[in-house]
């Protein structure tokens, strides 16, 4: 939850205690659910007939030093005790630890409205499930400093992981990383061929470091693309909803998925077309026209010879048609998020631009 | 012109990576030649480099199980590229238990190496990992400015000291000064230098040997009358020299360095299968 946001929100419930988090973009959500049966006791409190359940939220910062040394904790701590205080103002944890040892915490916190990304895994089109081994494993080829990657469906119902290059970049000089895992590799597979999204990798890898040390497996619900992609981890205590803004690619919109009978991205294969003759020939011919030596940099892109191979249609086209000249992490929409505290009011600014409906009751 | 090798025994992968490391550590951008039994990895002495230069030649034979290369034109059958070592790097890291890794040349949005690593998975397929590196090829015309570069009429040659001393000296040299002062006899003793206004230490290395050069007509190069005390030096930036030092991650078969005194330093190292030329220039 800290590798999305500051600030951790505590929701209580009769159906247990969820954490939450958003980042400030509003491009990514978590929720961590645990049922009433995770905990030793549980007492949501009580809640009147016009109040709700007592929330908050606190410095993640401050939440996560107290349990800085996890080897420590499980070592010397017996037991841990989460109270609400609200007449106090202060979160109190207290940790039980050996030797009569009685540590004590007490947190501000600020009151705060339901956080609740609106989004409905039953309407994603598509849905793979993994273990969470398997996705880590295709993560460690890209280098941490990537921002985004584009999960896609190809042929042979085989899933592509490729990193995102932005638009600004030039693609000259951009090294592209594609890694191409088999269906049986998932433990379940049912997408639209030819479905693509494009999400930021570092609240992925966050929530697959979770899910490799629970050892749970990880499905991703999404649709279309710039629709958010749902990432859940589920056990019988632990809920997990990771959301995600995904990139909007308005070109899609225009083209049916299979243009030319073949998928958006091209299938792996051996037959890569090498033969650079055609690009020499570009080159050599074009020296008259030049004014001195090039430098020794990489030559500019030159126009394509008209005699292009028929394997060159496979390339793959841009996929993101967003506004040039954003940043990035703008060209993400916003998640869409409920104002839910008076249910029957219409939601925010209406300048927000809506991609996920409220889901019918909460 | 093309090219396409595959590797398959993992140690020789791992050897390659190696290599690519070290070579990543040296230059951001280098030249890669291909010919039809080595490789080379050149960088040419620009004023964008700081004036070093580095030569390293490796044979193909033993690195890679399949080995295919076509050049500009049958007169000239080489393939000169200039591409970034860091991005092949990175392809190759993560290539550790690779059943085989292929590297082509290709021609997507631009020229690329494109290195395919099958990776084994619990399915019946193998996870494959493609990586596409732009390159720019280098014209004919220039080839020229990657030759080779002789051996400097040296006035000492000595086997350099444990690398792994060496790199740990520079190291903590290069927290107090630039610069650094390589001074060497032929008897086998060299000093590392650092002067600043606050301070100055040096490092004393002694009984390193000095490698015997056959100079071109048939004698000796420690020639008789040579004062085998008198201490040749350069100064050079201690950047560069931390640079080459760090990027060592085996220690060689020879390792030595011939200077020039007041030009240049050059640095030989030795492994069985790859030579690694690195020239640092003197600084005035």
């Amino acid at each position: 939850l800290s590798r999305i946001g500051d600030e951790l929100y505590l929701e209580p419930s009769e159906s247990g205690l969820s954490l939450r988090a958003v980042n400030s973009s509003r491009s990514a959500f978590a929720s961590f659910l645990f049922a009433p049966l995770f905990f030793q006791l549980f007492e949501p409190g009580s809640a009147g007939p016009d109040t709700e359940l007592f929330r908050c939220k606190v410095h993640m910062k401050s939440f996560l030093g107290i349990f800085r040394s996890l080897p420590s904790l499980e070592k010397s701590v017996g037991k841990c005790l989460i109270l609400l205080k609200p007449r106090a103002s202060r979160l109190v944890l207290q940790l039980h630890c050996k030797y009569g040892v009685t540590k004590t915490h007490n947190l501000a916190f600020q009151e705060c409205e339901r956080l609740q990304a609106v989004f409905d895994t039953q309407r994603c089109t598509s849905r793979l499930c993994a273990p969470a081994r398997v996705l880590a494993e295709a993560v460690v080829h890209f280098p941490l400093t990537l921002a985004e990657v584009t999960l896609g469906t190809g042929p042979g119902g085989k899933i592509s992981l490729r990193n995102y290059v932005e638009e600004e970049a030039e693609p000259s000089k951009t090294m592209v990383t594609e890694l191409w895992l088999a269906e049986d590799e998932f433990q379940s597979v049912a997408v639209a061929p030819g479905s693509h999204i494009t999400f930021c990798l570092k609240e992925f890898r966050g929530l697959l470091s979770f899910a490799e040390a629970s050892n749970l497996p990880l499905t991703i619900h999404f649709d279309e693309p710039g629709r958010p992609a749902i990432f859940t981890l589920d056990d019988t205590v632990l809920e997990v909803h990771l959301v995600l803004a995904t990139l909007s690619d308005l070109e899609s919109n225009s083209q049916s998925p299979s243009t030319n009978g073949v998928s958006h991205l091209p299938a792996p294969s051996d037959d890569f077309p090498d033969d650079l003759e055609s690009y020499m020939v570009a080159m050599e011919t074009s020296e008259g026209g030049l004014e001195g030596p090039p430098s020794p940099t990489f030559p500019l892109r030159t126009p394509r010879p008209a005699e292009r191979e028929p394997e060159e249609e496979e390339e793959e086209e841009e996929e993101e048609g967003a506004v040039p000249g954003t940043p990035p992490h703008k060209k993400f929409c916003s998640l869409f998020f409920g104002s839910v505290m008076t249910p029957g009011r219409p939601g925010p600014a209406t300048s927000q631009e809506v991609l996920a409906e409220d889901s019918d009751g909460e | 012109m093309r090219f396409r090798a595959k590797i398959v025994d993992l140690a020789c992968l791992n050897h390659f990576s190696r290599i690519i490391n070290t070579i990543a550590k040296l230059a951001k951008t280098c030249i890669l030649r291909l010919t039809v039994c080595k490789l080379y990895f050149i960088l040419s002495d620009k004023v964008a480099n700081g004036g070093a230069s580095m030569w390293c030649e490796l044979s193909q034979g033993n690195f890679f199980d399949e080995f295919q290369m076509e050049g500009v034109a049958a007169e000239h059958n080489e393939i000169y590229l200039e591409l970034v070592p860091e991005n092949l790097s990175r392809a190759l890291k993560t290539a550790q238990n690779a059943k085989a890794v292929k590297i082509k040349l290709t021609n997507k949005h631009c020229p690329c190496l494109s290195v395919a690593v099958e990776l084994p998975s619990l399915s019946s397929s193998s996870r494959i990992v493609t990586h596409d590196i732009p390159v720019g090829v280098i014209p004919r015309r220039m080839w020229n400015d990657f030759r080779e570069p002789s051996v400097p009429d040296f006035d000492v040659s000595i086997y350099l000291p444990a690398l792994k001393t060496m790199k740990s000296v520079v190291e903590r040299m290069k927290n107090l000064s630039n610069f650094i002062v390589i001074e060497a006899n032929l008897s086998g003793e060299m000093n590392l230098k650092i002067e600043t206004d606050l301070v100055s230490v040096t490092t004393h290395f002694k009984d390193l040997g000095n490698p015997p050069w056959a100079s071109e007509d048939g004698c000796q190069s420690s020639a008789q009358g040579r004062d085998l005390g008198s201490m040749a030096e350069a100064c050079i930036d201690i950047k560069k020299l931390q640079q080459l030092l760090a990027g060592q991650q085996v220690n060689p078969t020879k390792a030595l360095c011939n200077i020039v005194r007041k030009r240049i330093v050059h640095f030989i190292l030795l492994h069985e299968e790859v030579s690694l030329q690195y020239f640092i220039p003197a600084v005035a």
